[in-house]
């Protein structure tokens, strides 16, 4: 009994003793496989191997929703990593927690460490930001759409492949022509609600949904049904019904038909680069997301897609100081312009965007700086600085369902959209409840 | 005909009895009564506040039009997988068993696509019957059908039922084939000097003494149905078109961990417990009077 006490506390201070000695270690769990995991793997190898006071170790923890729900019970166990990536629709799920995480801009201050909030674009943090406009979570992944095309696809069917596509407007009489020559797929999208419903208010500068857009509260309503997204949803729906408009599914399944060769046209997030450059066996470029010219306040500005990545509660003071040197290493512009050049997400500080374009990868790689352009071509509104909504995965879930109606021809574009908000209302009035 | 064993004090029964009580406290008591308990809160998904609501969850779901859909939706779908599954089932397992020849190979490759796990099998039918570039989906393109499950219901609603029925099928085989070799050769043979037809044998001799294993496996295949189909509408439809193919227990998924909701999630769950309850408590009652033992 003697032998085995005096054994555990050897085994005891010799785990202890190792632990001192090392350097702090900082957890971090993200959703990131294949190439993009490749690419945040290096990144933090690279810290790592710039400084000796801290390691970062970087947990692939399955996708985005798995990722949220491991945070959430390693958190209710009091298991929490210091670093969650957490997709942009969690955001709402992650600011109402108080207690369960830190701001960006605290643990930025408390390090001493240099941090102007100035620095970084304000249409891609501003979705991460409070009223005030500190930083809550730092945007680590973000994208937004813009439009692909297929120009020998047009070219077959003897369109000139340089035609004007920026409006909607111009649009019908391309389809037309598209489906006139035998294209099986004019036109073909991914992320439906984040094209044509979230970015779509965003860029003609109507709300999604009161209380700006739910970052003035909890109480806010969903008022997406209003003319000008029905009037769209109305026309994409005709499209659909004529075969114009071909829906693959919810997510981005129809990248696959695009990177074939199946789809002349096809609106996705700027993310999706990489793919289609690896890919694509025909000449494509890219282009601005169309809007309504008859819309006057339209093209204000789109808003992002992606992740941020959350600092959790819970850990001692110094180890906080080991996350805000990673973020401020993964804010310097090398390391921002590269993780842009590599992945097509957006640079979140303005320097790095400056740094690519003066390394010249805009002008070796056309199109890669659209993206950039349409986010940052007006200041922000209230109806474009992004979406605050709780329950939000599940509130697109429901946008989802009710639109497959308007494709399939079951439901007009007012009844579909009238019906998502008063069913995604429930969830926003539910979310409120939990989070008194 | 009930067999009765008397023991004589009820220390040893109690100790025979006592580890799988224990093991159905900790493993399912324990959680059940957990998830009444959540059932009446409404938590935030954190753990870090909690609203005592009693029976608002519940009030809740059923007053939404669509939770009381995803009933149908699953009724529908929990009787179609135990059909489709359950008769192919027995009439590969009537093949087999007048096989001769080569039956040892024949039941072996039958048996096989039982060891694919739901997911897996989510996503080979996905594949397969892809709109774009499914191998299937293309041949009937060919004949002149565009298959799109995408946006059709009845096509997804089939689609993730032959998906669930097909690694069930083997389950069902195996069970019906010993069913059917526990059949006397002799009363089958006697039957046939008797002069009846295969069609009359299997009605009068086969199918009654085969009921005790129908009726086994009816129960069996109506619980998977409901809960161990995750894996494959979560692969191939996720509970799309529309609604076409959310079942209760896809529901609870969505609820709970899409949504974070974890005390809608929680009533879900008692509903389907009381309902799977009934449901076994109904089969018992009114079916197994009809089998015969």
């Amino acid at each position: 009994m003697k032998i085995k006490t005096l054994n555990l506390a050897l085994v005891a201070s010799m785990a202890w003793g190792t632990a001192a000695s090392a350097q702090t270690e900082i957890q971090w769990w993200h959703a990131f496989t294949g190439r993009l995991g490749e690419l945040l793997d290096a990144q933090v190898a690279l810290f790592n191997s710039n400084q000796s006071d801290y390691k970062v170790v970087a947990t692939h923890k399955g996708n985005y929703s798995e990722t949220l729900n491991a945070g959430i019970a390693a958190f209710r166990a009091g298991e929490q990593p210091h670093l969650l990536q957490v997709f942009e629709v969690g955001t709402a799920t992650m600011m109402a927690a108080t207690g369960a995480i830190k701001p960006v801009y605290e643990v930025m201050q408390a390090s001493g460490l240099e941090f102007d909030p100035n620095a970084y674009i304000p249409a891609v943090t501003g979705y991460y930001t409070n009223a005030d406009g500190q930083m809550l979570s730092f945007p680590y992944n973000s994208s937004t759409q813009v439009l692909y095309v297929n120009r020998d696809k047009l070219a077959e069917a003897g369109i000139d492949p340089d035609v004007d596509l920026s409006t909607w407007e111009a649009w019908d009489g391309v389809l037309t022509q598209l489906k006139d020559a035998g294209v099986t797929c004019p036109y073909t999208t991914s992320w439906q609600s984040w094209v044509h419903l979230e970015s779509f208010s965003a860029y003609h500068d109507v709300p999604f949904a009161t209380k700006e857009n739910g970052f003035g509260g909890f109480d806010t309503e969903l008022v997406f049904n209003g003319p000008l997204q029905v009037a769209h949803i109305d026309q994409l729906g005709k499209w659909a019904q004529d075969g114009k408009f071909i829906y693959a599914g919810r997510r981005n399944e129809a990248g696959a038909n695009f990177r074939g060769g199946e789809c002349a046209l096809f609106t996705e997030s700027s993310a999706g680069y990489a793919g289609v450059k690896a890919e694509a066996q025909f000449a494509f470029d890219i282009r601005h997301l169309p809007y309504w010219d008859s819309v006057e306040a339209a093209p204000q500005n789109t808003i992002i897609g992606g992740a941020s990545v959350w600092i959790m509660e819970g850990k001692p003071a110094e180890e906080y100081a080991g996350v805000a040197a990673f973020l401020n290493f993964l804010s310097s512009s090398e390391v921002q312009a590269k993780w842009h050049q590599d992945t097509g997400y957006l640079p979140i500080t303005t320097a790095a965007g400056e740094l690519t374009k003066s390394q010249g990868f805009y002008d070796a790689n056309p199109g890669t700086e659209i993206a950039g352009l349409q986010m940052t071509r007006n200041t922000p509104t209230e109806n474009s600085k992004g979406l605050r909504l709780g329950s939000f995965d599940q509130v697109r879930t429901i946008i989802d369902e009710e639109l497959e109606g308007v494709w399939s021809g079951q439901k007009t574009a007012q009844a579909a959209l009238d019906s998502a908000v008063e069913r995604g209302n429930q969830l926003l009035r539910r979310f409120e409840q939990a989070n008194r | 005909m009930e067999k009765r064993v008397i023991f004589k004090g009820w220390m040893l029964p109690a100790l025979l009895l006592l580890p799988q009580i224990v093991i159905t406290a900790i493993f399912f008591f324990y959680p059940a009564g957990q998830a009444i308990w959540q059932s009446m809160f409404v938590p935030d998904p954190f753990g870090l506040k909690t609203q005592f609501v009693g029976l608002g969850n519940f009030e809740y779901l059923l007053g939404d039009p669509y939770y009381r859909a995803s009933f149908v939706t699953t009724a529908i779908f929990s009787s179609l997988v135990t059909v489709v599954s359950m008769g192919v089932a027995l009439y590969l397992a009537i093949l087999a068993d007048r096989l001769i020849k080569g039956s040892g190979t024949y039941r072996t490759l039958l048996i096989w696509p039982y060891a694919v796990a739901p997911a897996v099998a989510g996503v080979l039918w996905m594949f397969m019957f892809n709109t774009r570039v499914g191998v299937v989906a293309w041949y009937l393109g060919l004949l002149g059908y565009d298959w799109n499950h995408v946006l059709n219901e009845a096509e997804a609603m089939g689609l993730v039922v032959v998906a669930s029925s097909w690694g069930r099928i083997s389950y069902n085989f195996l069970f019906f084939l010993a069913g059917l070799q526990a059949i006397p050769r002799s009363v089958i043979e006697a039957a046939a000097i008797d002069g009846a037809k295969f069609w009359t044998r299997f009605r009068t001799i086969v199918w009654p003494l085969l009921s005790p294993t129908t009726f086994f496996l009816l129960v069996v295949n109506v619980v998977y149905a409901f809960f161990e189909t995750f894996g494959v509408i979560h692969t191939i439809t996720a509970g799309g078109p529309q609604q076409a193919t959310t079942i209760l227990v896809y529901k609870v998924y969505s609820d709970g961990f899409v949504g974070q909701d974890l005390g809608s999630s929680a009533a879900q769950s008692v509903i389907l417990l009381v309902l799977v309850g009934l449901l076994t408590v109904i089969q018992f009652k009114f079916i197994e009077r009809r089998v015969h033992y």
